[in-house]
């Protein structure tokens, strides 16, 4: 049973330290972000505390609405590839070999105990035109010269998927292992072949699943700077990537501040959306 | 064909899905473990040169790279502590109590899960700027402390939700006082929710790259060494250092796993 007290006493010792952490290194750096994001900047790039809206002026740049866009057809692609593949197989996991459940989920994460740059680092000796897979093309007389699979957009939406299908998989698991069997067994005594059955019994009661995923798959696509970096090589930015660049080599912050202002307005509305949705914040928590 | 066959074709398509994904998921790594016994020693090390284990040997001799390990396992070390500590007393502690403001950390909570880590990086990088901390591990500590809070508060109260709380009471009519009673019966009961949250916390740090090459200042780390090394090609002693890692994960994960397990039988 739970009984929520009011009882200051005994309840700062314990809500303190997490409160004063947020708010110290969550809510503060956030607010920090946004007083810099309408500064200015003088010649020898220092920040002007003296107000100003170029920064969002310059936002709408037709060089940035084209990141913007490509931003979003990447992580669109990124997310619907990753429902596509994760579905089936969270499916066959949690329910056509529910006695291998645990190793075969366990098998999902080993790959995530190696360093995620690295792992994508594999992907580029793959795939490069020295790599394993143009040598196996020209061994099978399949081309004679190598192909260049790198940094095209594709290769970039490879390694997005790559770094977030379990954030997929883990939500489409636990709302497919839910499932009541019966409610399928009904369905189909009730005359439903198998797609009816699909479309109208399982699909709808596993959306939200499907909805927690995309959120965890299509927000941090928009920021993955690396993986654009290594696999997309400059033809594939995204978000992440230009304001990576104003807060290191570029070293205008306020221009970068008030591009991570877009990521932050993404996210809320997305959030809204999904909670509208019906979708919890719990499961939004890996 | 029959109801049989029929369904043992289902089955074997099943397993040549799964085949495929898993294959998808591990051919990076298997790229990666070739490439740490790759004979070739010059740039970018990715022509076959036959086999060898000298990168195993030599990795040990690269003192730069042992350092930004060292400073990988200290960094994960520290903010595995810190966030499970403030992690589980503030679990238990908004489980337990209502109080002012409770809504506002609630939903503060949520925000290093969803927002993109490079705008937590670039946030964390303007307040220690701006504030005048110095850049270093210090920094870093405090920055992946803060990511891994929230996940270790998630999984402490999956374990409260089950959690009878006269178990507490009756330990304080019997005389125990309050830091006795959490010492004694609600750490017990929770410890498997603490462990797995601690256990998240460590893996994410050690694996963190956005957050931290913000936040480090001139201090390196194992995956900030990655990052400075792919413009000119990985060298195999990093191959064969991310090798062993995974190696030692598996172990630990497996050793502790059946002693779980054996615990249970018992």
């Amino acid at each position: 049973m739970k009984t929520e007290k009011k009882d200051m006493a005994a309840a700062l010792p314990m809500v303190g330290p997490v409160t004063l952490w947020l708010l110290f290194f969550v809510a503060l750096p956030l607010i920090f972000v946004a007083v810099i994001s309408f500064c200015s900047i003088d010649q020898n790039y220092n920040i002007q505390f003296q107000f100003t809206l170029e920064n969002y002026r310059r936002l709408f740049d037709a060089s940035y609405l084209q990141i913007y866009a490509q931003s979003f057809l990447i992580a669109a692609l990124t997310t619907v590839l990753c429902i596509l593949l994760g579905y089936p197989f969270a499916f066959l996991i949690a329910r056509t070999f529910p006695k291998r459940k645990a190793p075969l989920y366990m098998l999902v994460i080993i790959p995530f105990w190696t360093n995620s740059l690295i792992r994508i680092y594999g992907w580029r000796s793959f795939l490069g035109t020295n790599g394993w897979l143009n040598s196996l093309l020209q061994a099978l007389h399949l081309t004679d010269t190598p192909v260049d699979f790198l940094f095209h957009q594709g290769t970039t939406v490879l390694g997005m998927v790559y770094c977030l299908f379990p954030f997929m998989v883990l939500p489409l698991y636990t709302a497919i292992e839910k499932l009541d069997q019966s409610l399928l067994e009904a369905s189909s005594d009730l005359g439903a072949k198998g797609p009816v059955t699909f479309f109208r019994v399982v699909l709808p009661l596993t959306a939200s699943g499907i909805f927690s995923g995309s959120i965890m798959v299509f927000i941090p696509c928009l920021g993955f700077f690396y993986v654009s970096d290594i696999l997309g090589g400059g033809n594939a930015d995204v978000i992440g990537n230009l304001i990576e660049r104003q807060f290191q080599s570029g070293n205008n912050w306020p221009l970068g501040a008030a591009l991570s202002i877009i990521l932050i307005v993404i996210t809320l509305l997305l959030v809204k959306l999904y909670q509208k949705c019906g979708g919890s914040m719990e499961s939004l928590g890996v | 064909m029959n109801r049989n066959g029929k369904k043992k074709m289902k089955r074997g398509l099943g397993v040549a899905y799964c085949t495929l994904i898993y294959l998808f998921l591990f051919l990076p790594i298997a790229v990666v473990a070739a490439n740490s016994f790759n004979a070739s020693t010059t740039k970018p090390y990715l022509s076959w040169k036959g086999f060898t284990l000298d990168w195993y040997v030599r990795l040990f001799d690269n003192g730069s790279l042992l350092e930004a390990f060292g400073n990988t396992m200290l960094i994960a070390a520290a903010s595995t502590v810190l966030s499970t500590v403030i992690g589980t007393l503030g679990a238990v502690g908004m489980y337990r109590y209502k109080f002012r403001g409770k809504k506002t950390v609630d939903a503060l909570l949520y925000i290093p899960v969803v927002i993109p880590e490079i705008v937590l990086g670039i946030s964390l990088l303007t307040l220690f700027s701006r504030t005048g901390i110095p850049r270093g591990l210090f920094t870093l500590i405090l920055a992946h402390t803060t990511f891994c809070i929230p996940y270790v508060i998630f999984n402490v109260r999956a374990r409260l939700a089950g959690y009878d709380d006269s178990v507490e009471e009756a330990s304080m009519d019997l005389g125990a006082g309050r830091v006795q009673t959490f010492l004694r019966i609600t750490l017990p009961v929770l410890a498997p929710g603490i462990g797995g949250g601690a256990l998240l916390a460590f893996t994410l740090s050690i694996d963190d790259v956005i957050i931290s090459y913000f936040t480090n200042g001139q201090v390196s780390t194992f995956p900030l060494k990655v990052m400075e090394s792919i413009k000119s090609g990985v060298s195999p002693d990093v191959n064969a250092l991310s090798v062993l890692i995974l190696t030692g994960t598996i172990a630990v994960v497996a050793l502790t796993q059946s002693g779980l397990l054996k615990k249970k039988r018992n």
